[in-house]
């Protein structure tokens, strides 16, 4: 946990939750309307009508979701339909792929991401991303996490900049693991710990979103188990965005499960009533395993 | 028959060798082909290869012995007279008998004897030949006739190929070795044949170079003097200017077209940028002559400044540009063979794509920058044309780039240019320097894949 004066210090200036969100814009009406729990009566972030095509090939459609403060969302669906996409509208790294393009309204705190007025680069510090293979940095384990903190500019001096980093891999539950060896090359650690250490870097900038795709696909159980208890943890703190494969986990760490087809999203709900007591015929063929 | 014309009728039999193998292959398999142990093609590709491999040995052979074995029939075919004659006079007098045989120019009237030896030597060659083309055509006959014999279904012919074909390839990799460890090794023997004339601690630590020796006893002149220190720092001092240029030039430019440009640009530029490697350095080095070097000079003018007409400045600035593709083709390379999850990453971080390529990109590609730069530092120390032309001839000892300088290369030219004695230090200098470039460019290049490789590992 953050103390006071680190608190004071992880904060960034130019922070925006004092702004008033604006009126949550309507969804409209169309022909794939989501089922179940779509918006949240807090949002931290809102999509609506969000649709990404890839040149001329339409990858989702129509997505509408809100994210609520302090919740794990879980985003589940077979392979292809547009998880990842959609997970990568909400911090713009699909300004990254070349022919990506997307259209409708995502916001943060009742501000367009998409806006001219909106700077990328803090965007990105406050909508964190950890990704489906762990990519630490071929530097220290140190350096990989004081990376975000350095670029950013949240330290001081060497000793904010320590403390920083010890309090981010505390969080990360991998401070006892390397604390002796924070200057060997992150690259020499295990998988499960990379992905450790790459939460730990994310959480160094200390982000109000972190998003996560499929983070334990290439971990073994042991490794899986550790993340999912972490992620639990860092709810505290974060809302969370997971992509998953594996519905245990889904039902395991979030609260509000959405459920992908074919680029639709089709439905979202509680995650307990989800996976007892679906309302659409398509959620209900994925979850019993008709297909996907 | 001349030697263009027996290969082609030899090919000609290869060929139907192979038909005569395969046919006789499927014959005494008879109906049940498949009782054959290899495919008909491999008993064909067995006959054909005995047939060719052992008269072109013959072949190479003959022709590497003949001449040597005619000259000295002829020579022992002299009048006794011209047998006690010393071996230099003896050899102008056969090649007297050769030019006259050829319808060359003469150095002498032919004597009776003379002119007996010249027919000598013609009918010794036309023998020769004629032995030679009926010798190979046998040879080859024969190496089909036992082939075809030896053809029975459970012989083994898909093996033999193989076995023969991996010979061939050992022979012509070794042959490329072998080359290159002689040429290393004559170098090697002429250095010390020069450094038995020269110590070798004047030749690397000697400030001075001017390497005009007396040629005769009485001669008045300079005794010479080999300190190679100003050749290879006017190397150094070229190298470090073209280095200037290329390292930034190349490495900005990599950074862009990896990093920023659109990849159809990319596509267009990179081969652009490459076919500066193929511009022949000569152009290069008339470019650096008549157009830099005057250039440098006119604006050292304006700026009150004395710059000779030739200057390290100019060749060093063309050689940059000449090596700008091999620094900025490699650096574009390994920097694209950084993981794009490694630039996912930093951007995710809210990292601006600059702090990325400098924090991120650049660390994680930085050994295989190293190596291309070293491959392009070992180009540019065995540069030669460019220098002969733009920056002069002279062996100043200076850093600065305005005089002239010389590299090693350069007086390897000079050295070895116009009429010399074999033996003379003067000469031998030039296999010293060659041996010290060898050395020098052996360790960049050693040093410059030893980096590259252990980058590999880092992703693969
Ligand atoms: N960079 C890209 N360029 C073109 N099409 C893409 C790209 N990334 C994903 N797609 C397409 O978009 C669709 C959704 O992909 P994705 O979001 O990766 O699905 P998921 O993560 O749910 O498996 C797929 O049909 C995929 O082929
Ligand atoms: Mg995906």
């Amino acid at each position: 946990m953050l103390n006071q004066k680190q608190a004071v210090l992880l904060e960034r200036p130019a922070k925006t939750n004092d702004v008033l969100p604006s009126a949550p814009v309507k969804i409209q009406d169309t022909d794939t309307k989501t089922v179940g729990q779509v918006t949240v009566d807090k949002p931290i972030m809102t999509t609506r009508n969000v649709d990404v095509y890839y040149d001329d090939k339409q990858a989702i459609r129509n997505v509408s979701i809100d994210i609520a403060y302090n919740e794990v969302l879980s985003m589940i669906g077979p392979s292809g339909c547009g998880k990842s996409t959609f997970l990568r509208c909400l911090n713009r790294m699909n300004d990254t792929i070349e022919s990506a393009r997307v259209t409708g309204s995502i916001e943060l705190e009742g501000h367009d991401i998409y806006d001219k007025k909106t700077d990328v680069v803090t965007l990105r510090a406050r909508v964190g991303m950890v990704f489906q293979k762990p990519n630490p940095f071929p530097k220290s384990v140190y350096e990989n996490v004081a990376y975000g903190p350095r670029i950013h500019g949240l330290a001081r001096n060497q000793s904010e900049l320590d403390e920083i980093v010890e309090t981010s891999l505390r969080r990360a539950g991998l401070w006892d693991e390397v604390k002796d060896r924070l200057r060997e090359p992150g690259t020499g650690l295990s998988g499960g710990q990379q992905q450790r250490l790459c939460i730990a870097r994310c959480i160094a900038v200390n982000p109000d979103v972190i998003l996560m795709d499929e983070p334990c696909s290439a971990l073994d159980p042991i490794a899986t188990a550790r993340i999912e208890e972490l992620i639990d943890e860092l709810r505290q703190n974060y809302s969370i965005v997971i992509v998953t494969h594996s519905m245990q986990q889904a039902a395991r760490v979030s609260q509000r499960t959405a459920y992908f087809h074919l680029g639709d999203l089709i439905e979202v709900g509680e995650t307990s009533i989800i996976f007892t007591n679906p309302q659409h015929k398509l959620t209900e063929d994925y979850l019993t395993g008709r297909f996907g | 028959m001349s030697t263009p014309l027996l290969i082609a009728v030899l090919l000609l039999l290869a060929a139907a060798a192979f038909e005569f193998g395969r046919r006789r292959a499927l014959q005494v398999a008879g109906p049940e082909f498949r009782t054959l142990h290899s495919l008909p093609r491999y008993y064909g590709s067995y006959t054909a290869l005995w047939c060719a491999l052992p008269a072109l040995i013959l072949l190479g052979a003959w022709l590497a012995f003949e001449d040597k074995i005619i000259t000295i029939l002829v020579i022992a075919d002299l009048p006794a007279a011209y047998q006690s004659l010393s071996e230099p006079e003896l050899n102008l007098i056969v090649n007297d008998l050769r030019n006259q045989l050829s319808g060359n120019v003469v150095s002498r009237e032919l004597n009776l004897d003379m002119q007996a030896a010249v027919k000598h030597y013609g009918s010794l060659r036309a023998t020769s030949k004629a032995a030679l083309a009926v010798i190979f055509l046998s040879v080859a006959m024969l190496g089909m006739g036992l082939a075809w014999r030896k053809i029975a279904p459970d012989f083994w012919a898909r093996n033999r190929v193989e076995a023969i074909v991996k010979v061939l390839l050992i022979i012509c990799s070794t042959l490329a070795i072998f080359t290159t460890i002689g040429i290393v090794l004559s170098v090697l023997f002429e250095s010390i044949r020069f450094f038995r004339a020269v110590p070798v601690f004047d030749f690397l630590f000697g400030l001075e170079w001017s390497p005009q020796t007396a040629i005769r006893e009485d001669q008045v002149g300079s005794s010479g003097a080999f300190g190679a220190v100003p050749l290879f720092a006017g190397t150094l001092l070229i190298s470090l200017i073209a280095m200037l240029v290329a390292a930034p030039v190349g490495l900005t430019s990599a950074i862009y077209l990896s990093e920023y440009s659109h990849p159809r640009f990319r596509a267009a530029a990179k081969p652009l940028l490459e076919i500066l490697a193929g511009i022949p350095t000569v152009v290069y080095g008339f470019f650096a002559a008549l157009t830099v070097a005057p250039l440098i000079r006119d604006a050292g003018t304006n700026f009150g400044l004395d710059v000779s007409s030739e200057s390290a400045l100019a060749a060093g600035l063309v050689m940059g540009i000449m090596i700008i593709p091999f620094v900025s083709s490699i650096s574009d390379d390994v920097i694209n063979a950084v993981p794009q999850s490694l630039r996912d990453g930093s951007l995710a971080l809210g990292s601006t794509q600059s702090e990325m390529i400098r924090k991120v990109v650049l660390p994680a590609a930085l050994p295989g920058i190293v190596g291309g730069l070293l491959l392009a530092i070992s180009r540019a120390i065995g540069e030669t044309m460019i220098v002969v032309m733009a920056a002069g001839l002279a062996a100043n000892l200076t850093v600065n780039p305005l005089e002239a300088v010389t590299t090693v290369t350069v007086q390897i030219v000079t050295l070895l240019v116009g009429d010399q004695e074999f033996d003379s230090p003067k000469t031998l200098a030039a296999f010293a320097l060659g041996l010290m470039l060898f050395l020098v460019t052996l360790a960049l290049n050693v040093i410059a894949l030893y980096v590259v490789r252990k980058y590999r590992e880092q992703y693969e």
